[in-house]
């Protein structure tokens, strides 16, 4: 696989990047190369529609529309913003594809861009300008940035990364100091926070980001992969029955009801104190912080984040849920929405934007590891390389129809927690996944 | 007027073509026709041929298909999260249906007497069919809340229940809680459209059978629901049509979960449509619902056929 080379590469240069950071001391800064913009003659008459994921943080939809707004006001181009919810969003922008008409940029879901590279504007420009502007772009970017004939298709925007989120006081109670590194250090911890009656809480339902945060950190933490570098189906492997072995184990530990959990599920119950560690972006941590309620801050200072426990993999294998800013090639207004994507990816926009988020959306290009949220709160430190580290839905086969299909279809979380719960034996879960994977990777 | 006579050459002025066409009573109804006929065709038939096409193509998500014959079908023959959609579907619909309409007469029956504020009564009862049902969906779905649910929370209060209720967390419970949200938003219309039915009946008949000495469930098996058979036929074949397709309420608590268990055939064919990019799977699907759909509609229309009975007749 192309992006396997590429990310060790990559990996090497970002690790080089970050200890140039490093170098300069504690002084966070985001370090801008002086490149030459892309001259983009904004047509006349032009006017905008763009539709985005529906807010899970206040500040990044208050600076997104701020943003619009002043690049409405530099420009004389009106745009208008339409939010989605989660599970809307990927309809909605199949059916702008494939009817040809409706929003001009779409902020969409990891790899659907690839679903459809032929109805997209080819931003190969514009990203070699960001990348050269902006220190380079992170492996996971590159991975979704780029076509199946290596253009880029779309700008990955952000990224919102997985970490295990607990309440530092329980930890403690059940005698530990550090959030354990491995899988099974982590499989101790949960029985002994279920004993002290602080049960874990992980979404298997049909949650966007929750749920396949959890079921694919799972599969790939042993080793498991729903497909191969060629996209064969290798679903059905000992690795996989490991990591179902490892679920069924695990989920006693859980509070009842996490098969029927979505997306916001694991942060509600997690800011009510009914659970102590759950899956999740930094949302839960914003919350708590930006409440009015005085006992829901007081949880914020207990709150802390930690990477996704290493499995018999031997590395790590979080996955991020990431936006790319993707032109339909319908849009009448070519230009306008490539300058508009470039304002909003420049440092001006970004650095706030990404500020007033508080890091929810981790950074695609290298240079904003120097953005100063990173260091200004220690809490939001774990979620800096995100796009650095993660891992896309689909690996380790090739990005397409076949690896947006089946995240959609829930092939893995549904193989998940059917095997967890015991709602069907680990073979007949597998199976069935096996099933439908090579339905789509056909 | 003389003058005027002897100008008249006794024949009567050249018409046009076009003239002589719309004096042409079958050309008339043709044209009357053909607006109706655009619609239909352009918003009912084409669609529905469409959908069928798709459902014998590989179409998927901005890419044209090609014709697969039938693939799709035999795929979904041998697929179990199908077949679970089937069950699912018909659960739910006959479940539903049979609480709707059970509630539902009821109801028009309390409502058809003699009430104070019959009027405000009646407008309450229409509330859950008014309420967009995205609303209600996320009300219930707070209402069977794993952690928050409000009925365990009063259960537990009373000291009836020690754990709270997992009502979307297991198989059946999760499907008996989408049926109650059905049969909520639904008894409003069962209801609402007995009571019309109801007040068309003739109050001398109620009398004719009092003076012969029936009692009151003499009386309603004998006079009511013969003379409700007509509206409670095409009310039953209208509510089933609406729960057999139901797709919101499902869509917005459960998204199908858990496991799939409460996937319904309009679900799982959206799912496979658009989310997963296979529009020719997902019309598969949604075609695959026809055959269930004609035979409701079917069986309205030999429940409405048979009038001879309500007159007193036989079946024949």
């Amino acid at each position: 696989m192309r992006w396997m080379t590429r990310r060790s590469t990559l990996g090497l240069m970002a690790g080089v990047a970050g200890g140039a950071l490093m170098s300069r001391g504690a002084f966070a800064e985001v370090q801008v190369a002086d490149v030459p913009a892309p001259d983009y003659q904004i047509e006349e008459g032009a006017e905008l529609r763009i539709l985005r994921p529906s807010k899970f943080v206040a500040g990044d939809e208050e600076l997104f529309l701020a943003n619009a707004k002043k690049f409405t006001e530099q420009t004389g181009v009106p745009v208008r913003v339409d939010q989605e919810s989660w599970q809307d969003l990927r309809p909605k922008t199949a059916v702008a594809a494939n009817v040809g008409t409706g929003p001009d940029i779409v902020l969409a879901w990891n790899d659907d861009p690839h679903q459809y590279p032929e109805k997209i504007l080819d931003l190969t420009e514009l990203a070699e300008y960001l990348g050269k502007k902006y220190g380079g772009w992170t492996p996971l970017a590159e991975t979704m940035g780029k076509g199946p004939d290596g253009n880029w298709i779309c700008i990955p925007v952000g990224g919102s990364g997985g970490k295990m989120v607990y309440r530092q006081s329980w930890l403690k109670e059940a005698g530990y100091d550090e959030f354990p590194k491995d899988t099974a250090g982590f499989l101790e911890l949960a029985k002994k926070m279920k004993e002290i009656g602080h049960p874990v809480g992980f979404t298997l339902g049909q949650a966007e980001g929750d749920g396949n945060t959890f079921a694919h950190w799972l599969l790939w933490s042993h080793g498991a992969s729903l497909v191969d570098e060629e996209g064969n189906v290798t679903i059905d492997s000992p690795e996989t029955r490991q990591a179902l072995e490892y679920g069924k184990e695990l989920y006693p530990t859980f509070i009842p009801g996490t098969l029927s959990w979505l997306d916001p599920s694991n942060n509600k119950a997690f800011l009510a104190g009914e659970v102590s560690v759950v899956a999740n972006g930094i949302s839960v941590y914003y919350a708590a912080k930006t409440s009015d309620d005085p006992n829901v801050q007081a949880i914020a200072e207990d709150i802390q984040h930690a990477p996704m426990p290493i499995g018999p993999a031997g590395k790590p294998t979080e996955t991020a849920l990431v936006v790319n800013a993707m032109i339909f090639q319908h849009t009448k207004y070519p230009n306008a929405a490539k300058e508009y994507v470039r304002f909003i990816m420049e440092k001006d926009q970004y650095e706030p934007w990404q500020a007033a988020s508080i890091g929810y959306w981790a950074h695609s290009l290298n240079a904003y590891d120097g953005n100063p949220i990173w260091t200004d709160d220690p809490k939001h430190t774990p979620y800096q390389k995100v796009m650095t580290e993660a891992l896309p839905y689909g690996w380790k086969g090739p990005l397409g129809y076949a690896s947006a299909g089946a995240l959609a279809d829930y092939i893995v979380v549904t193989m998940v927690s059917s095997a967890m719960s015991g709602s069907a034996s680990i073979d007949d879960a597998i199976a069935e996944a096996e099933k439908r994977a090579k339905r789509y990777y056909r | 007027m003389a003058s005027t006579a002897a100008a008249w050459s006794g024949q009567r002025p050249e018409q046009s073509w076009l003239s002589r066409k719309l004096d042409d009573r079958r050309v008339l109804a043709f044209l009357f026709m053909m607006p109706v006929t655009i619609l239909l065709v352009t918003f009912l038939s084409y669609p529905l041929g469409l959908g069928v096409w798709l459902g014998f193509t590989d179409t998927r998500i901005g890419r044209d298909g090609i014709w697969i014959g039938l693939e799709n079908y035999a795929y979904l023959f041998d697929d179990s999260v199908f077949w679970l959609s089937v069950f699912n579907t018909i659960v739910y619909t006959t479940l539903a249906t049979v609480f709707k309409f059970g509630l539902g007469l009821w109801l028009a029956l309390l409502l058809n007497h003699a009430l104070p504020f019959k009027s405000l009564i009646r407008a309450i009862v229409l509330l859950p069919w008014i309420v967009p049902t995205v609303l209600s969906a996320i009300a219930f779905w707070w209402i069977y809340d794993p952690q928050f649910s409000i009925i365990s929370y009063v259960l537990t209060k009373m000291g009836i229940i020690d754990t709270n209720i997992d009502f979307l967390g297991t198989a059946w419970n999760a499907r008996f809680s989408l049926i109650a949200a059905n049969v909520w938003r639904g008894i409003p219309f069962v209801a609402i459209s007995l009571l019309a039915g109801l007040q068309t009946i003739s109050p001398s008949l109620y009398e004719a059978a009092m003076i012969d000495g029936a009692t009151a469930w003499e009386r309603f098996v004998h006079v009511t629901v013969p003379m409700l058979m007509p509206i409670l036929a095409v009310v039953l074949t209208f509510s089933v049509l609406f729960t057999f397709t139901d797709f919101q309420l499902v869509y917005a608590i459960t998204r199908g979960g858990p496991n799939n268990a409460t996937h319904l055939m309009a679900t799982l064919a959206f799912q496979r449509a658009i989310p997963g990019g296979y529009l020719g799977e997902g019309a598969a699907i949604a075609v695959a619902m026809i055959p269930f759909l004609v035979a409701s509609t079917i069986f309205s229309y030999v429940a409405l056929a048979r009038r001879k009975w309500q007159q007193g007749g036989s079946d024949d």
